[in-house]
């Protein structure tokens, strides 16, 4: 027992550790860029929100330490109650919530306010891994599959009804866990193929779309014509595509026009009224920044509040402002390399159940990084979730830290086997 | 899993996200390195450029007393494009008017030539300090409005508005003229020393490069001010004027119609330029403006218009002095020239009367000091018939040449924005109606007594007289002494020009000393004060309009003048009632600073003298309004 103890700090790994401090503290110093106001008040100043977020570092660094000194099969053994714990809380902010910019789900506590759907994020990585390691599970059945699905789904369903359709819709990216764990290739191909159609849907007149899938499916029956099996299923693809198509153009017609123009936003299409004003202030602040940036602390477009919401949910306009291509180049390299080392460690674990957590905290902070930078750079729907680590925001900090830890944690015993 | 299309699936998965990255790295790449227009959109949405406007000069009386300043006040302005979900009602109540009027503000503000709502236009002209920081407490409320500070011009002494002038909004024709100088909304000099002085008093606007944030409030300069450029203040312009005169010399004209010129005639300086009734300069400052203005200008005593150099009358008796100069230049009679004054005048039919019954004149003198008609007809009629060698319409032409280097029926050249030229006949007048060698002296006669075609301003009135005074040359009459740059205390002082009038010196001493004995034992008896050696002569001119125009000018003291002076009292009758008693205490206060306590009488007699009822109306209206913050 004495020779483990000794190594656990041995064993952690530490270039992931490195890599989450590196991006940590690079965001308090953007932070303190975006609310600064020239005025001389320090990075620690707790009016300002660099000194907030200093109290919410300093509060991730001592919540790091308790879930690495705690023992890891403490994670395995309560998944299900840490689940079943955070879908009560959740509930229960529904009743004891504090609206906060149109959302009741924040819940206060002392002077801060946490939202615990935030949180729930851990606990599902957690209840997935513990189902898809049990025995006799295969995600190739269809048995399985509808449970996980439901794992996933139900907290997706609260969050949802909480109006946080951004919080929901991170879980999507779990699918990409369950890719790896076997679900078949089908459903990413269909995934990706009626998101891409559905897209060119709401961008191409309908007509010449399906005018343009036929001449495709006869070009396809033309060239196998030899397999008349073959003409039958593109031709009821095709059929089935076009129906898509119609019904994607319906629903949209359908749809009152605030919730047109927001969709017309995503697409980059000229919205009346300046509905895209946010993300037009966004794309101008990255622009501006040119190759080098205009420096640190030297950002107009976010200093002087053009961009909105500029240390939260367009933390990465400020970046791409002060530190130009150079800098915005740097942070996705950074966050490459981040996802390629949980990557690179859920692969190397013996246990299943570690290895399914890995993938769900590389795909959660994927899908965030996906969003967050895609939207400040206007190539992503404007969906208001944060960039992990770097956003200015005490709920999303301190999730992002336990999602992570618990993983370190989990990897200081890749040699064993865990259920 | 032999038939998975991914063998390798956590490579799979490594693939999308570099692909995603990939995107981004190259959208970054177009957005931040290939298209640049983002960094003018940036620049644009961050940095304002600020008009920074100069103090305007003050003004200054001939003593160092300050007769103009400015003063703080706020234009409200609104960018529309900021203004969104404003509470009108509210902003209504903040700003004391209508709801209604507040949301007309907003369409009229869509008429103005070159609207846009990006730019910050006047929502409303000219609040005061008082009311502007009530409404500075609340204006975080109102985004996309914002207080830009102006001065209005204030005038303590409440006199001279003829002289000091307005300022005002520029006109559209100023604003193209000027080519992009002035923009909509300026002020400018729009009448006396504030228009002729503008480009010194106005200065030259500044520009400054601040940063403004998305409510558009400043956020300090650009590169520390580097490309910003300093507003220079407008010069100050130290006057001629001398306040307390003017003061006393409005104070005189109340209830009057007419005017006052002083002139320092050894510089040809302006001391004092009263038009009557005048009007409390202060009523055209601010945003009472507009309202005052109109009122000012459909009042029927016309207070808007400059007397002194407008209005044209003939100068009767006053111009006997220029007749008798003449004719002794012209050698055509001497000093002690005789002519018997029968009280009448017979010149082939016309008859001249006399005023009033005195001795007949045996010089000039005398005939100047009684003011006699009869003697000055024939001096008249001596310098167009006596000339050796000379037609009477060649005579007539020389008269009228010497008539014109007096400054009369010529522009004096007064730096103030309109001057009149008054009239002397000239022959082609004459040949035109009459026919060239048609008329001769009798067809004329009225000329010589001042009457007639012979029209002056109370200005070209008292340049005489400094011209006399002077034995026989007067200076460009003159408003502005100097120039001072506040900043380096330099001035710049105006060299005037010497005008020589076409006689010769010494036949001003004989003239000089007639029109001393018309105050001494003349016509202007009543004027005379103790210990000043004042020379005038008094003139009634023919009003057909009403009763006679009152009129004096003069100077003194005789030997060395220190100051020449013309009142005009419209309808006052007989220039000894009661332009020559104004005249003769402005010449006291003037050089004793004091009025003689036995001469207090005619002083208050001429304050409370109320010609009001002949110019048909009860009150002068302009004397009751009310200027900017006034209650």
């Amino acid at each position: 027992m004495a020779r483990k103890q000794e190594s656990l700090t041995g064993k952690i790994d530490w270039l992931t550790v490195v890599l989450y401090a590196v991006l940590v503290l690079f965001g308090w110093a953007v932070i303190y860029s975006s609310s600064y106001s020239g005025d001389g008040k320090s990075v620690f100043d707790s009016t300002v929100n660099s000194g907030k977020q200093f109290q919410w570092i300093v509060a991730s660094v001592i919540l790091a330490a308790l879930i690495l000194i705690v023992d890891s099969r403490f994670y395995t053994t309560f998944s299900y109650v840490f689940y079943v714990m955070l879908m009560l809380f959740v509930v229960l902010v529904m009743f004891v919530g504090v609206e906060v910019k149109g959302q009741r789900n924040w819940i206060r506590i002392g002077g801060f306010q946490m939202q615990p759907s935030e949180m729930a994020k851990f606990a599902v990585s957690l209840a997935v891994a513990k189902f898809l390691s049990g025995l006799n599970v295969d995600i190739r059945k269809w048995k399985d599959k509808w449970r996980v699905f439901a794992i996933i789904g139900f907290p997706m369903l609260l969050v949802l009804i909480q109006g946080d359709a951004g919080s929901a819709i991170v879980f999507v990216a779990l699918a990409l866990v369950l890719f790896r764990e076997g679900l078949e290739s089908y459903f990413l191909i269909v995934g990706a193929s009626v998101t891409v159609l559905g897209v060119m849907a709401l961008l191409i007149n309908k007509y010449i779309l399906v005018g343009s899938l036929l001449v495709l499916a006869l070009l396809i029956i033309y060239s196998f014509r030899k397999n008349r099996k073959m003409a039958g299923i593109v031709l009821g693809l095709w059929v089935i595509a076009s129906g898509f198509v119609f019904s994607v153009d319906y629903a949209f017609n359908k749809m009152k026009p605030h919730q047109r123009d927001r969709i017309n936003v995503l697409l980059g299409k000229e919205v009346e009224n300046g509905k895209d004003w946010n993300i037009r202030q966004s794309i101008i602040a990255i622009g501006s920044g040119g190759f080098m940036g205009k420096g640190y602390l030297q950002g107009t477009q976010t200093k002087l509040k053009f961009v909105p919401e500029q240390s939260t949910d367009f933390i990465f306009s400020s970046i791409g402002e002060e530190f130009g291509f150079v800098g915005s180049f740097g942070v996705i390299i950074a966050f490459l390399g981040f996802f390629y080392r949980l990557l690179y460690v859920a692969e190397r674990q013996k246990s299943q159940f570690s290895r399914v957590y890995g993938y769900c905290v590389a795909s959660i902070l994927f899908f965030h990084f996906l969003i967050n930078i895609g939207m400040a750079i206007g190539v992503a729907p404007v969906i208001g979730i944060p960039l992990p680590f770097i956003s200015y925001g005490g709920s999303s900090l301190l999730s992002f830290t336990v999602l992570l830890f618990i993983f370190i944690r989990l990897d200081t015993q890749r040699y064993d086997t865990m259920r | 899993m032999s038939k998975d299309l991914f063998k390798n699936r956590h490579q799979v998965i490594l693939i999308i996200i570099v692909a995603f990255a990939v995107v981004f790295v190259l959208r970054l790449f177009y957005l931040q390195v290939i298209d640049t227009k983002y960094i003018s959109l940036a620049r644009n949405n961050a940095i304002k450029e600020v008009d920074v406007y100069p103090t305007r000069g003050m003004v200054y009386d001939r003593k160092g007393e300050l007769i103009v300043y400015n003063e703080a006040i706020y234009d409200l302005m609104i960018t529309p494009r900021q203004a969104k979900g404003i509470d009108t009602a509210k902003l209504a109540g903040m700003l004391g008017i209508a709801k209604e009027e507040c949301l007309h503000q907003f369409k009229e503000l869509m008429k103005v030539k070159g609207f846009s709502s990006y730019k910050p236009n006047v929502f409303m002209k000219q609040l005061s300090l008082r009311d502007y920081s009530r409404l500075q407490e609340s204006l975080y409320l109102f985004p996309g409005f914002f207080g830009q500070v102006r001065t209005i011009r204030k005038y303590p002494h409440r006199v001279g508005a003829t002289i000091l002038g307005d300022i005002g909004e520029v006109s559209e024709r100023q604003i193209e003229s000027s080519e992009g100088y002035y923009k909509p909304g300026d002020y400018v000099g729009k009448s006396g020393i504030e228009k002729v002085y503008e480009k010194e008093l106005g200065g030259k606007r500044g520009k400054k490069f601040v940063f403004v944030d998305v409510h558009n409030r400043e956020m300090g300069s650009l590169s520390k001010g580097e490309f910003d450029t300093l507003a220079i203040s407008g010069d100050n312009v130290i006057t001629t004027l001398d306040i307390k005169l003017q003061e006393y010399a409005e104070q005189l004209m109340q209830n009057k119609k007419g005017s006052v010129v002083a002139i320092e005639p050894n510089t040809g300086e302006i001391i004092a330029l009263v038009s009557s009734p005048g009007y409390d300069p202060n009523l055209l400052c601010g945003a009472v403006r507009g309202k005052n203005f109109n009122a000012l200008l459909t009042d029927s005593l016309l207070p808007l218009y400059s007397r002194p150099t407008l209005a044209t009358y003939p100068p009767g008796s006053s111009f006997k002095p220029v007749v008798a100069l003449i004719a002794l230049d012209e050698g055509v009679q001497g000093i002690n020239y005789a002519y018997p004054c029968n009280e009448a005048y017979n010149a082939g039919g016309v008859i001249v009367h006399c005023s009033h019954k005195h001795p007949s004149p045996t010089n000039i003198q005398y005939a100047l000091a009684q003011s006699c008609n009869p003697y000055f007809c024939q001096t008249f009629r001596n310098s167009l018939e006596k000339n050796p060698g000379m037609s009477v319409s060649q005579s007539y032409d020389k008269w009228v040449k010497i008539c014109n280097s007096f400054g009369l029926g010529v522009k004096t050249g007064i730096d103030l924005p309109s001057e009149v030229r008054g009239n002397i006949p000239t022959v082609h007048y004459f040949d035109k109606i009459y026919g060239a060698n048609r008329w001769k002296f009798a067809t004329i006669i009225s000329l010589g007594i001042g009457q007639g075609e012979v029209l002056t301003t109370p200005l070209q009135m008292a340049n005489i007289f400094a011209c006399i005074s002077n034995h026989g040359h007067w200076i460009t009459p003159h408003i502005v002494k100097k120039i001072t740059d506040p900043v380096t205390n330099k001035d710049v002082t105006h060299e005037y020009e010497v005008h020589e009038a076409l006689i010769g010196k010494e036949h001003f001493i004989p003239v000089i000393e007639g029109l001393f004995e018309v105050v001494e034992s003349g016509t202007a008896k009543a004027a005379r004060v103790e210990g000043i050696t004042l020379c005038g002569k008094t003139g009634t001119a023919q009003n057909p309009h009403g009763d006679n125009h009152s009129m004096f000018a003069g100077f003194a003291p005789k030997d060395e003048p220190k100051i020449a002076i013309a009142v005009v009292v419209e309808n006052g009758g007989y220039g000894s009632a009661f332009a020559a008693p104004i005249a003769s205490l402005l010449v006291e206060k003037y050089l004793n600073d004091t009025i003689a306590t036995k001469r207090l009488d005619i002083e208050k007699r001429m304050i409370e003298a109320n010609l009001l009822h002949k110019y048909g109306v009860k009150t002068n209206k302009s004397a009751g309004m009310k200027g900017e913050g006034e209650e």
